[in-house]
C-alpha cells in the first residue's frame, strides 16, 4: 500500500509551510481524498501518526474529508453523485462522462499555531 | 501561548511528483517518444507482452524498456534476453508502484534519443500506480482470463485512468470461469473509451493487432 508513501509526502509539504510561515506546533492536517483514490483513509492515519514521531508535526492528528465521485454529464448536461464502480449517468443512462470531483489528493488546510 | 489557527494550503499532495512527470512528459514530447505506462496485477503478463513485442517488433521499432519491480532484476534480465537493447531496471526494494523520480533517475542512465516507443513497466498491483503519473502518454492496463472478471469493478480507478486494455491468456478461456464479454462490459462500463485488445502471449493471438495498434499510435507521436 502506498498510504505511507503518500503520509511522508504530507509530511514533507506540511514541514515546508511551517518553515515558510514560522509556525511552532501543526495540531492536524486537513485532506480532502476523492473516492476515486483508492487511498484508504485508515491505512493513511495509521502510516501517518506512525511517521510524524521524532519530526516538527509531532502530534498532528488528520482530519479526511472524502469526496464522492461526482459527474457532468456531455449527453444531458446534469451534474450528480455516482457510484465509483458505474459511470453512467443516472438521468439519462450515458456514459459520456466527466469526472467533475472524486480525484481529489489535497492537503485543504492546516490547524496550527 | 498563541491561538490555533487555520491556514489554508490547497496543495496536492503528490504535486512534487506531478512536477517531475510534467518535465518527462515535456522531454518525451520533444523527442517525440511515445511513452506506456504498463499496469496490471502480479502475474497477468506484462512482461511476457514485452518479451514477445521486443523479440517481434524490435527490428521494425526502436524500442526502450523501463522496468520496476519490487526486488531482483529477473524480469529486465528476461528483457535483455528477448533482444532487448535499451533495458534499465528499477529496484523499488519494498515501494508497491514507480513514481516520477525515479523514472527520472533511470531515463538519466540510458540513452533513448532515438528511441519510438518507451515502455515502463509498473510494479504489479492495481491500486498504487494510479495515483502516480509518470509521465507517460497513456497507460496500458492487462488482466488475464486467469482472473476474476469483475476486477474492473474491484479496481475503477486503474481502469479509468487507463486507456487500453489488454486481456491477456485468452488460450485459457474455458479453463475457469472467467467470462470475456461480462469482462468487457465490466470494463466499459468504468470506462467506455478504452480500446480493448484480446490477447494471448503465448499463441499470438492479439499480438498483430496490439503492434499494429503501436505503429500507429507512436506514428501520430512522431508526427504530432
Amino acid at each position: 500500500m502506498h498510504e505511507l508513501a503518500v503520509a511522508r509526502e504530507i509530511i514533507d509539504i506540511v514541514q515546508g509551510e511551517m518553515d515558510r510561515r514560522g509556525l511552532r506546533r501543526i495540531e492536524a492536517v486537513a485532506l480532502r481524498i476523492g473516492a476515486l483514490t483508492g487511498i484508504n483513509a485508515d491505512a493513511l492515519t495509521f502510516g501517518f501518526e506512525a511517521s510524524v514521531v521524532d519530526t516538527p508535526l509531532a502530534g498532528a492528528h488528520l482530519i479526511i474529508e472524502t469526496m464522492p465521485v461526482r459527474a457532468a454529464c456531455r449527453s444531458c448536461g446534469k451534474e450528480s453523485e455516482i457510484e465509483p464502480y458505474l459511470f453512467i449517468c443516472p438521468h439519462c443512462a450515458s456514459s459520456d462522462l466527466e469526472i467533475v470531483q472524486g480525484e481529489e489528493l489535497d492537503i485543504d488546510h492546516l490547524l496550527g499555531e | 501561548m498563541a491561538k490555533i489557527t487555520k491556514l489554508i494550503i490547497q496543495k496536492k499532495v503528490l504535486s512534487k511528483n506531478d512536477e517531475i512527470a510534467a518535465n518527462i512528459r515535456e522531454r518525451l514530447a520533444k523527442q517525440k517518444i511515445l511513452a506506456l505506462n504498463l499496469v496490471s496485477s502480479p502475474g497477468s503478463g506484462k512482461t511476457s507482452l514485452l518479451e514477445k513485442t521486443l523479440a517481434e517488433m524490435g527490428r521494425d521499432m526502436r524500442l526502450a524498456v523501463i522496468v520496476g519491480d519490487v526486488q531482483t532484476e529477473n524480469d529486465a534480465a528476461r528483457l535483455r534476453k528477448a533482444g532487448g537493447k535499451r533495458v534499465e531496471a528499477i529496484t523499488t526494494d519494498g515501494a508497491c508502484h514507480l513514481d516520477a523520480a525515479m523514472v527520472e533517475k533511470a531515463l538519466a542512465k540510458m540513452n533513448i534519443a532515438d528511441a519510438d516507443v518507451l515502455f515502463i513497466e509498473n510494479v504489479g498491483n492495481l491500486v498504487c500506480p494510479s495515483s502516480y503519473d509518470l509521465g507517460e502518454d497513456m497507460k496500458v492496463v492487462l488482466m488475464s482470463t486467469a482472473e476474476g472478471d469483475d476486477k474492473p469493478l474491484k479496481y475503477p480507478a486503474m481502469f479509468r485512468r487507463s486507456s487500453v486494455l489488454v486481456i491477456n491468456k485468452t488460450d485459457l478461456l474455458g479453463q475457469s470461469d472467467f467470462d470475456i464479454e461480462h469482462a468487457e462490459k465490466n470494463a466499459r462500463n468504468i470506462n467506455p473509451d478504452l480500446r480493448i485488445f484480446r490477447m494471448s502471449c503465448r499463441t499470438g493471438e492479439g499480438l498483430p493487432e496490439w503492434y499494429a495498434w503501436l505503429k500507429e499510435t507512436s506514428g501520430s507521436k512522431k508526427n504530432s
